[in-house]
């Protein structure tokens, strides 16, 4: 799985870590960032759910590789 | 649909609830006709309403759509809020780039980690509040010794404004959002604006070593020193972060406490299972939708549903209607801690989606935990349908809550 963030369009809200907390983080400036070694968001279910839940769209999820 | 102008009955927005956890019975018709739909507004102007879950979410993120109510023909839901509409709010009155600018300013002191990080701090706020409340009654007002000071005493220490000064930003603030008079409120905004000059006047005149420790002092220290920020709109921000910090999450407590006293049920397998709360927390946000009717004006021609707004037109977002979309939440008037609440938008969409609410989560889970737990007995003191609760053309929550235990 691939895991795009747009940090350009995130706002920081944190729905991203709220949903899936187990593959997102908000960084020191409060962007949306990946775990370490959660990059590929490590098969939890909740990723999409965390990119449905962006409210700008700023996480895309693709199946190849 | 044809368009905004064609001769129809429109709905009036905003109507009042005549309970204060349901929609108005007047919008009843409105979901018969989602996703959009025509409404009439206080002074006769038409708008569009926007009561569908996936077209609201496709038109708040929507670029062609305006928060700048300074803008000719921007819609007006209250007399109150053409009084005010000269001056833009920081943030939710912005559009970008400028209000990108802003929020990114302010986003590290809202975040998921910090709301956790404010939490132990919550729970002493929370703990004393009811110490003293506990220590005063049987009976009291929920809402003047819990709802209100909780959020209060929080976007105070967050912030850097004194305690000290509650009674007044609380009545001004009570009067911007609610006051008798477009007059009223204007003088209200004036007043509180005034009073968070002179604070960050003060925050301007301290040395660095006795500098506090809020954001609103690292803002003077940072921001407007090197220019990002100019005063003015450092008030502006000032006064959008106090009153929608302490207003909104007071109503979701009041009016939450009252829903679950209402529906006992909910409240006994809450109490039962605490895993829940955060579930509870989201279904109680979807369900009452505080902050019905978010404004926008179309700045370009939009197609959309069939239809085309035309540049110039108001569109309204009914959160009480969106949020019970059938199509998205099955039998969406039911209380339900088991169904997925998530997507609702009582925190709004788009880039303006509420910037405290991980805050407001935290805050809200730590009060109805605590209260409950506290108070096992609690329960009102009067008839319910005695209890008065705020009219639809506000933020929405109870004006009083008698509760004993």
């Amino acid at each position: 799985m691939r895991i795009r963030i747009d940090k350009d369009r995130c706002i920081g809200a944190g729905q991203c870590a709220l949903t899936a907390p187990g593959v997102f983080t908000q960084d020191d400036d409060g962007f949306s960032t990946l775990l370490p070694g959660r990059e590929d968001g490590g098969g939890d279910p909740l990723v999409g759910e965390a990119a449905r839940a962006c409210p700008v769209g700023a996480i895309t999820v693709s199946e190849d590789g | 649909m044809t368009d905004l102008t064609e001769k129809s009955e429109h709905v009036a927005f905003p109507q009042d609830r005549s309970c204060p956890y349901h929609p108005p019975t007047g919008y009843d018709p409105l979901r018969a006709t989602r996703p959009l739909t025509r409404i009439r507004l206080y002074d006769g102007r038409p708008a569009w309403l926007v009561t569908g879950h996936g077209l609201a979410r496709d038109l708040l993120v929507d670029p062609r759509l305006s928060t700048d109510r300074t803008r000719p023909g921007f819609p007006a839901t209250t007399p109150r809020f053409a009084a005010v509409r000269d001056r833009r709010p920081a943030l939710l009155g912005v559009d970008d780039p400028r209000h990108r600018t802003q929020r990114r300013m302010l986003i590290p002191s809202f975040t998921l980690k910090r709301a956790t990080e404010l939490r132990p701090r919550i729970q002493q706020i929370v703990d004393q509040l009811l110490d003293e409340m506990t220590a005063q009654g049987p009976p009291a007002d929920l809402v003047r010794a819990f709802a209100l000071p909780v959020p209060s005493t929080v976007i105070c220490a967050l912030l850097g404004v004194p305690y000290a000064d509650h009674e007044f930003f609380e009545e001004q603030s009570r009067r911007l959002l609610r006051g008798p008079t477009a007059e009223d409120t204007r003088e209200a905004r004036d007043r509180l604006q005034a009073y968070l000059d002179a604070l960050i006047d003060r925050k301007q005149r301290q040395e660095a070593g006795e500098a506090g420790e809020g954001l609103l002092d690292e803002l003077v220290q940072q921001r407007l020193s090197e220019g990002e920020l100019d005063r003015e709109e450092l008030t502006a921000l000032a006064m959008i972060l106090l009153v929608a910090g302490h207003e909104t999450t007071a109503n979701m407590i009041s009016l939450g406490t009252y829903t679950l006293l209402r529906h006992p049920d909910r409240l006994t397998e809450l109490r039962a299972d605490p895993s829940l709360l955060p579930a509870a927390v989201e279904e109680l946000m979807r369900m009452l939708s505080i902050a019905d009717g978010l404004l926008r004006l179309a700045t370009e021609d939009i197609e959309i549903a069939g239809t085309t707004i035309r540049a110039g037109e108001g569109v309204v977002f009914s959160t009480s209607v969106i949020n019970r979309d059938e199509d998205v939440y099955p039998a969406p008037d039911t209380l339900d801690w088991h169904r997925s609440a998530r997507h609702h938008v009582a925190f709004g969409f788009g880039i303006h989606q509420c910037l405290g609410q991980n805050l407001a989560r935290a805050e809200l889970e730590i009060a109805l935990r605590t209260l409950f737990e506290r108070l096992p007995t609690l329960r009102l003191a009067v008839p319910p349908d005695e209890i008065p609760f705020k009219p639809g053309d506000t933020i929405q929550g109870m004006l009083e809550l008698p509760v004993t235990w």
